[in-house]
């Protein structure tokens, strides 16, 4: 069952326009991967899903619902837990301010974010400016399945940080996929995201122009279309 | 217990000592300063819930101090004149009677001012806050009524079942007592999720929005709780002068709340305590000496700001409460 559709979204910053015609559309319990070269239209597309950027045409659905009409508020209320590009956690809060300021009745309690991520249980009452970038991530992750999402958007989760933490932060995205949370991630790892992506959604120039598996991506593809 | 919380209970504590020093050692114009600083702490504490925990620099929060020292004398001197007030009701000089009305009066001039003002952000926000409180400072000017740009006095302090208010003490004790229930109220409201809720506001709307919170909603109840708490500070200022004048609501008494939190600490619990502790001791130390001692006032406030931006109770704490 669908339960993110973007048909033929359309997206500007004032006059420049950004997205020409995103189709995208991920299904329940699916990882999607939505890839690109800087400057494509990925974190566009996501902030028009969330409503942080009015789309000046096209439908966006959430389940059955179009969500092309609600307020930022009102699309996280509906599900779509956000864990922004750059982490952007409340500094002057604690990890436990963080994660309660954010907390929705659902399945995600406290508990199970720290089992998810230890460390963020080690550091409840550290202040979140103090954390170190990977804490932070966690954190970010953690306040947004605190929302007890439908759907996970991850906006360049492992951007800037060291392998290790990179691998800790993917352990915990795979443990999510297993649990059946779908998930859409913006990534450059094209190996990480082949771990735990079932499908992936190229962009170019704000238009969709290749859906696919991860395998199905070939060299040539990836050179023309992702510049690696 | 942490150390911030070790030290508002030391500032207040203090506040306390020096009243009641000043009472064994039969100072009672101390214990009215005394007084004075914990009715205009309490006033800064309400400012401090808007501006230290919600990001919302008003520059108007004097409107609702006005506004609590105006509903106390007009319902002051009606009763002492036996004139009913409009649709026949009758005045009052009972304290607990008095300070509810204060408080939803102003209450309700916090929802329409907030209402109105907080679609806009930054310095437009401070303009039209501004701009309200002068709106009303007007009005009083304006109101020959209740004494015009004279102001309006009343003879006898209100009171208070079983205390005699009269009295310098058992005042202060009222006084420091609402100031301590203020304390309380600010310090479980901001360690609540819609405490929580209005700080990550401050911090960055759009990420608050992208946790399915509403910033609109929270920063008006915090407007509408801090000039709550702004209009039973100025019922209190009023009953400590027995009079109310349009100044109370000027945009200097709007400034001077503002400096009792900056100076204090911003988004620190006992911080307006300390700014208004500092700032009275300044006037009566320096008032007499000097005409100009508001410029040394200025140029505290401007070390404060420049070199410890946590104001008094972060230098004490060495650390700045906000990112």
């Amino acid at each position: 069952m669908t339960l993110l559709s973007l048909e033929n979204v359309t997206a500007s910053y004032g006059q420049i326009a950004v997205l020409h015609g995103v189709t995208l559309s991920l299904a329940e319990g699916e990882v999607l991967a939505l890839m690109g070269r800087n400057g494509m239209g990925k974190s566009t597309t996501i902030k028009a899903i969330c409503r942080l950027l009015r789309p000046t045409g096209g439908t966006i659905r959430l389940g059955a619902e179009d969500i092309g009409g609600l307020l930022p508020h009102q699309a996280a209320r509906r599900g779509l837990g956000l864990v922004p590009e750059g982490r952007r956690v409340f500094g002057p809060l604690t990890v436990e301010e963080n994660l309660t300021v954010a907390a929705r009745p659902g399945d995600w309690t406290m508990a199970r974010v720290t089992a998810l991520f230890p460390r963020l249980g080690e550091r409840m009452a550290q202040q979140a400016r103090t954390l170190s970038g990977g804490e932070q991530q966690m954190l970010a992750i953690g306040r947004a399945l605190m929302t007890n999402p439908r759907l996970l958007i991850l906006d360049e989760a492992t951007e800037g940080l060291a392998p290790v933490v990179r691998q800790e932060i993917w352990g915990g995205i795979r443990a999510l996929k297993s649990e059946g949370l779908s998930i859409l991630v913006v990534d450059k790892s094209l190996k990480e995201l082949a771990s735990v992506a079932d499908r992936a959604v190229i962009l170019e120039r704000g238009r969709s122009v290749w859906t696919g598996t991860l395998p199905e991506i070939t060299p040539d593809l990836a050179q023309r279309w992702l510049g690696v | 217990m942490r150390r911030e919380a070790i030290l508002d209970i030391a500032i207040f504590a203090l506040l306390v000592l020096f009243a009641l020093v000043a009472f064994a050692t039969g100072q009672n114009f101390a214990v009215t300063i005394a007084t004075k600083i914990a009715i205009l702490a309490l006033a800064g504490v309400g400012l401090n819930l808007a501006l230290g925990y919600g990001g919302l620099v008003s520059f108007g929060h004097a409107a609702f101090f006005g506004i609590g020292g105006y509903v106390t004398a007009i319902l002051a001197s009606h009763a002492a004149n036996y004139e009913p007030l409009a649709f026949g009701l009758p005045g009052t000089t009972q304290m607990l009677v008095i300070w509810p009305v204060a408080m939803i009066v102003a209450g309700i001039a916090g929802l329409v001012i907030g209402a109105l003002s907080l679609g806009t952000s930054g310095v437009y926000f401070i303009m039209v806050t501004l701009a309200f409180a002068q709106m009303l400072y007007y009005l009083a000017v304006s109101w020959p009524a209740y004494g015009g740009e004279d102001g309006l006095s009343f003879y006898v302090r209100n009171s208070f079942p079983g205390v005699n208010t009269l009295a310098p003490v058992p005042f202060f004790a009222i006084c420091a007592s609402l100031l301590a229930l203020a304390l309380l109220v600010s310090a479980c409201l901001t360690r609540s999720r819609f405490g929580l809720a209005l700080q990550a506001t401050r911090q960055n709307p759009m990420r608050t929005t992208a946790t399915g919170i509403r910033p609109f909603p929270v920063r008006l109840v915090a407007f509408v709780i801090s000039a709550m708490i702004c209009g039973l500070a100025g019922s209190l200022y009023a009953d400590l002068n027995r009079f109310v004048s349009p100044a109370s609501m000027s945009w200097h008494m709007s400034g001077e709340i503002m400096v009792f939190v900056i100076l204090g600490g911003v988004g620190r619990l006992a911080g307006p305590i300390a700014g208004a502790a500092v700032f009275i001791a300044l006037e009566q130390l320096l008032g007499p000496v000097s005409d100009y001692w508001l410029g040394l006032v200025g140029v505290l406030l401007l070390l404060i700001v420049l070199f410890a931006p946590g104001g008094i109770t972060g230098l004490i704490l060495r650390e700045k409460r906000h990112g």
